[in-house]
């Protein structure tokens, strides 16, 4: 008798922690809400295709909330969609993540001052875990994007409060 | 047919009637005003002459005159290759133009455009509501007067 690692050395036992198992596992399979509002989805939809391959991340589209991790919100936010991406995020099961991606689901992006029936960001509505920058971002950033939201995961805890 | 005959044609038919004026030169494209209580009966005349026939309504668009809320037409025939411009003018105040829907069905969602941005009140439109706005938003974004509104439905507007 040694220690644990030993114990079990020629078995297909992996030892591990609690936290670092769920979090790999979330991490690998952060299913996408399908959600293209304007033209950012047209990068969204290049970094899944071939070139890119978001699937290699794990990252897999769905149409329904119910089965979603993270929710891409690719494109401009308007006042009459803002209440439907509120109730969708409401109908993701935890833990949910959201990306918000390209300026005008950041900030508003050019519609920021004349733009009456535009959110001025998604944030106003949903809690936003990574910004990706751009006017679109092309499909790497959206893709760095995705990666920092998998650091943010990883460094998650079970104990500890989920990092706002 | 060029603009100027369509005009006389017009004047002919409706002398005094439907208080046509035209701008025809060229430093835009040349347009026919028609008062807002004529402009369906004009529309039927010029689908149905022989020599109009403009089967093609191309574009409906409202305008801000500061004032006067304007509806211009864009009229397109599909077998003479001719094209004109209808514009009718309403006060802000009561801003009432008679729809052309029955004359052209592609005007049902242009007057509906044109009544969820600017509020301009088509009658006889079968079914005349907003088309691009939520319901329950209040006011014509697109009239030179309107102000952003500080809230809706919770939600900050303004940056």
């Amino acid at each position: 008798m040694g220690l644990l690692d030993s114990q079990f050395d020629n078995s297909n036992i992996v030892i591990t922690s609690l936290d670092n198992l769920l979090n790999w596992a979330r991490l690998s399979s952060l299913w996408q809400m399908q959600f293209g509002l304007a033209c950012c989805a047209i990068e969204m939809m290049a970094a899944s295709a071939s070139n890119f391959d978001m699937m290699r991340f794990g990252v897999i589209p769905r149409a329904t909330p119910r089965q979603c991790d993270v929710m891409i919100v690719s494109g401009t936010v308007t006042l009459k969609m803002a209440s439907r991406i509120k109730r969708l995020y409401d109908q993701m099961s935890e833990p949910r993540y959201v990306i918000s991606m390209g300026s005008c689901s950041n900030c508003g992006g050019p519609y920021w001052e004349h733009g009456y029936h535009v959110l001025k960001g998604v944030d106003r509505v949903i809690p936003v875990d990574v910004y990706v920058p751009g006017c679109p971002p092309r499909p790497e950033a959206l893709i760095e994007g995705l990666m920092k939201l998998q650091e943010k995961v990883r460094n998650e805890s079970l104990a500890k409060k989920k990092i706002a | 047919m060029t603009p100027q005959e369509i005009l006389d044609k017009l004047t002919a038919k409706f002398s005094g009637v439907a208080g046509i004026e035209a701008k025809l030169d060229n430093s835009i494209d040349p347009y026919i005003k028609v008062s807002p209580d004529h402009i369906l009966e004009v529309a039927k005349f010029l689908r149905d002459d022989e020599e109009t026939q403009f089967d093609y309504l191309s574009c409906l668009s409202g305008l801000d005159l500061k004032g006067k809320l304007g509806v211009v037409y864009n009229l397109f025939s599909m077998a003479k290759k001719h094209k004109i411009a209808l514009r009718v003018e309403a006060p802000t105040e009561n801003p009432t133009v008679q729809s052309v829907e029955s004359i052209w069905k592609t005007a049902n969602w242009h007057e509906r455009e044109a009544f969820d941005l600017f509020g301009i009140n088509f009658t006889g439109h079968s079914d005349l509501r907003r088309i691009l706005l939520p319901y329950d938003w209040e006011g014509y974004p697109l009239r030179k007067d309107y102000q952003v509104p500080e809230y809706y439905n919770g939600m900050k507007v303004p940056y």
